[in-house]
């Protein structure tokens, strides 16, 4: 049934898209250090926001509070006027990249596919493998639409590092399914769970780097985050991601439950993997429903948020290989 | 969403570092009944704060039965884990950590979490209902303290911008009203709130489906060897758990016969964690709704079930059924059939026992393993090295004597040996006396020592262990669960936007001043857009040219630079 030449080719892929990915990560790493204003830039860095903020905002923002908005809508999507020509062609080159290692990681997992003919979400490798794509394309296809080099080194990072796991770690041969795998729930339910997955890793990535600046912001130090959108700017993205991923994680617990009725005659069965997507869903819900309460602060919101991501990210570690259960499909 | 009843703990709460803990201001609360204090703790409990906590701690609590065996699921592993751990192990049994989903804590938790969900979504309906047939609120005396506001002058007199702007917000469905002569007021996003109500009560729902389940549904295990026929009656169910409210002397009478099971394993591909899995199961079967219906024929597989009657048939296990016949001295049958051994890990070692209540002159009792692919190992004795019967074999020890002592209940895959002996015999070798054993394969017949007769392996036939389940409420709470699904997605999509138009006579005769402002809850990064769509809306439905002096201020975000 697999074809091995699939299954090689699928893997060159696989590995030019960690060098591709590799690259991106430098590049991205030469932005942020050319954001960082040399010393004597920094001396006159005051002033020279003062004019440009002035000189976009075209005189007619009168009010302070509408300069101080064009200021901030700079970082965000207004020209890179004070962003050094190097940085700025290192963040091109990064984003080309970033495109290009995602496209390969499809290739990658496109051969897998057909090496195994089935759809290739049998195995942790091969989990690890799609969330990393799909994580990539989220980033590349959001990127399109705001201006996301900031997130860059903290995206493709993380990716090279679970690639790295996967390719050592996790790898697993291409072979058939077992027959509780077998079944059209599973590119359903898996499929779904990783794209949220991948989703809510922007939004954790997100969520840390604004805790971060939050941080530097109250004790007053200044670091090379005042460089990036304003606190409150990524707060929103890291929302913004968060209220994307959790209705996709609602219907991973919902196909999950209706696959299990299937496979194992009753919908819950408080099995590891599913009290795991439960607590995450909970943890998630809570997330939501802490931002909308009042007296609770944003770093605290952002906190859950965080614990919900940690609860992720042992669901796929820890509870697949070491807890006795059901879903004991690692392939390790 | 702005006059949104976060039910907030108000009133009677203590100042900070006062004495006790009870409400003891009584200006706030002149009587301070056990009425005051239970609407006290009411409002504590729908309170979103206490609903949050709620949440985190359901959350924390549903951990430990991810980590600990739990009895429901695996009792047989549970009290391995409780035996291996003395001291913790009972401590641990007390709390409830090895039935963590059924523990008072556990359900006190999420008991409180709906109670406070179901006060918290009524007055919240009820809120909303209002909200959804009254007019938009009155327009602000000042649109440009509005965070979004924008305006323009146009060529036409302030009752004819009204008219125009009352048709646009309708036209982009807003509900409209206007106070007064000189603005308007619009509205819209109500469904945001009606998706979070429906998620709300969509959550209450799925509870209650799953409290259907519960109390009438039931679940049975059965082992069916192929050839063999089941009904669907307690008495032929190996287990059986019935609800609450369950009368298990009335099941749907079908019966189920297996004709014959496939298994297929890996044999190709040797990597890691592949070699020897598992790649299909099938069993092949008759099926009757009442024993003297017509036969159907099916098949059940993973994760394809049989739907009968009220109950689904799942496929849940299978394994090895060897056949075997006992006889006695003088050639008798004793005991022949299937005997099911139950497999211990992926290459299917099974144990068993034979158990023949009928020899002579004593009952017997054969223990031991069913090896599919048999070798014996140094250092583990027989075992199996492949799933499938490559070379299958029996490997026995005998006991004699009560069979069922005392009449207990027990495993059909154990011997019970309290009072029973084992058959022993000489070593040729070293001349010793040690225990009997038994090694055969499919054809072979071996003669007991001592006038016991003897035991013939027959045949390996395979067995499927088939799960009866009927569960009413998983219709309902599935249906629950999409609609929390839809509402949740209506509700983190819709935003509730509320746009103001003022018009005031410009300084020329005949031109009007026209300002649009609009207010949001929470983070709304598309406001800005809105109110200057709404603008360009009115002005460009008005006759002539306008006058495009729009000053727009959409601050969206404070520099924390200094
Ligand atoms: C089973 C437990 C609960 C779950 C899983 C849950 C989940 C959620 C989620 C995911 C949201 C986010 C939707 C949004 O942001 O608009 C939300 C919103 C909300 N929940 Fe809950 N909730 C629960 C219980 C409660 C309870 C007990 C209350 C009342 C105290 C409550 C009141 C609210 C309110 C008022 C909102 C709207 C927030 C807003 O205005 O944006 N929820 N809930």
């Amino acid at each position: 049934m697999t074809n091995e030449t699939f299954a090689g080719y699928s893997n060159l892929a696989l590995y030019s898209a960690m060098a591709v990915f590799l690259v991106a990560m430098i590049c991205n790493a030469v932005y942020l250090a050319g954001l960082v204003p040399s010393r004597d830039r920094r001396r006159d860095a005051g002033a020279e926001r003062e004019l440009v903020a002035a000189g976009s905002a075209g005189g007619t923002g009168s009010a302070p509070a509408a300069a101080g908005a064009r200021t901030a809508a700079r970082a965000d999507d207004g020209p890179d006027v004070d962003v050094p020509a190097k940085a700025r062609k290192a963040a091109g080159i990064a984003s080309t990249m970033t495109w290009l290692g995602a496209l390969l990681l499809v290739v990658s997992v496109a051969l897998r596919g057909l090496s195994v003919d089935r759809w290739p979400l049998g195995n942790m490798f091969e989990f690890a493998v799609m969330a990393s794509m799909f994580t990539s394309l989220a980033y590349c296809v959001w990127s399109t639409r705001r201006d996301l080099r900031w997130l860059g080194l903290f995206i493709t990072g993380p990716l090279l590092l679970v690639l790295g796991m996967a390719v050592t770690v996790w790898y697993t041969q291409a072979a058939e399914l077992l027959p509780s795998l077998k079944s059209y729930w599973l590119v359903i339910h898996v499929t779904v769970a990783v794209i949220a997955m991948a989703i809510f890793t922007l939004g954790a990535v997100a969520s840390v780097l604004y805790l971060v600046k939050d941080a530097f912001q109250r004790s007053g130090r200044a670091s090379i985050l005042d460089r990036f959108p304003s606190a409150e700017s990524m707060e929103r993205t890291s929302y913004g991601l968060h209220i994307v991923a959790f209705p996709l994680w609602t219907f991973t617990l919902i196909a999950g439950a209706i696959w299990a009725r299937q496979a194992w005659a009753s919908y819950w069965n408080w099995d590891p993997k599913e009290v795991w997507t439960f607590v995450i869903w909970v943890v998630y819900a809570a997330y939501l429903h802490s931002r909308a309460t009042s007296g609770i602060s944003r770093q605290v919101a952002n906190w859950i948020a965080l614990a919900g991501y940690v609860c992720l990210i042992l669901n796929f570690t820890v509870v697949n290989v070491f807890f006795v259960g059901q879903h004991s499909y690692s392939g390790l | 969403m702005a006059e949104q009843t976060t039910t907030r703990p108000q009133a009677p709460t203590p100042e900070p570092g006062g004495k006790g803990s009870g409400p003891r201001e009584p200006i706030t609360q002149p009587k301070l009944g056990l009425v005051g204090w239970l609407r006290w703790m009411w409002r504590n409990l729908t309170s979103m704060r206490t609903a949050l906590f709620l949440l985190l701690l359901l959350g924390i609590a549903a951990l430990p039965g991810s980590y600990f065996p739990q009895r429901g699921i695996d009792a047989a592993r549970t009290a391995q884990w409780i035996a291996d751990h003395p001291t913790a192990g009972p401590f641990l049994d007390r709390l409830g950590f090895f039935e963590v989903y059924a523990t008072p804590w556990f359900s006190a938790i999420y008991l409180l979490l709906f109670i406070s969900l179901v006060g918290c979504v009524v007055p919240r309906t009820k809120v909303h209902w209002k909200a959804m047939r009254s007019t938009p609120p009155r327009t602000p005396a000042r649109l440009s303290r509005l965070e979004h506001h924008a305006s323009a002058e146009v060529d036409a007199t302030p009752e004819q911008v009204v008219q125009v702007a009352r048709e646009a917000l309708r036209r982009r469905r807003f509900r409209v009203h206007s106070h007064d002569d000189v603005t308007v007021s619009a509205e819209n996003g109500y469904v945001k709130e009606t998706g979070n109500l429906v998620f709300h009560f969509a959550l209450i729902l799925v509870i209650v489906g799953v409290a259907i389940g519960y109390l009438f549904g039931w679940k049975g295990d059965v082992i069916v060897p192929v050839g063999k026929t089941m009904s669907n009656q307690l008495s032929q169910y190996d287990t059986f758990s019935p609800g609450p409210w369950v009368n298990p002397e009335k099941l749907a009478p079908f019966t189920i016969k297996v004709d014959r099971f496939d298994a297929t394993f890996e044999e190709n591909v040797t990597g890691r964690g592949q070699f020897g899995q598992p790649r299909n199961f099938t069993a092949y079967v008759t099926t009757k709704d009442a024993p003297g219906a017509a036969p159907k024929d099916s098949t059940i597989q993973v994760n394809h079930p049989l739907e009968m009657d009220g109950a689904g048939v799942f496929l849940l296990g299978n394994g090895y059924a060897p056949v075997v016949t006992v006889r006695d001295a003088k050639g008798n049958e004793t005991f022949s059939g299937p005997v099911p051994f139950l497999a211990q890990d992926n290459n299917y070692r099974s144990v068993g026992a034979i158990k023949v209540t009928g020899a002579d002159p004593k009952p017997l009792g054969f223990s031991g393993l069913f090896l599919p692919t048999a070798v014996v190992n140094k250092d583990q004795g027989p075992i199996s090295i492949f799933p499938d019967l490559k070379n299958p074999a029996l490997a026995l020890t005998l006991y004699e004597g009560e069979l069922f002592p005392g009449g207990r209940p027990q495993s059909v895959y154990l011997l019970d040996t309290a009072q029973m002996t084992q058959v022993t015999s000489k070593n040729d070798k070293t001349g010793q006396t040690e225990p009997l054993r038994i090694w055969l394969e499919p054809g072979q017949t071996f003669d007991l020592p001592g006038g016991r007769g003897s035991i013939t392996f027959d045949r390996v036939d395979r067995f499927a262990g088939l799960s009866v389940r009927h569960d009413p409420g998983r219709w309902l709470t599935l249906v629950a669960a999409l609609l929390a699904l839809a509402g949740l997605i209506v509700t983190l999509t819709v935003r509730r936007r509320r746009v103001f138009v003022r018009v005031s006579p410009a300084g020329d005769a005949g031109r009007t001043v026209v300002t649009v402002g609009g207010l949001t809850k929470g983070d709304d990064d598309g406001l800005g857009r809105v109110v200057e769509r709404a603008l360009t809306d009115i002005t460009s439905a008005l006759p002539g040219t306008p006058d495009t002096s729009t000053e727009t201020s959409t601050s969206t975000d404070r520099d924390p630079r200094p």
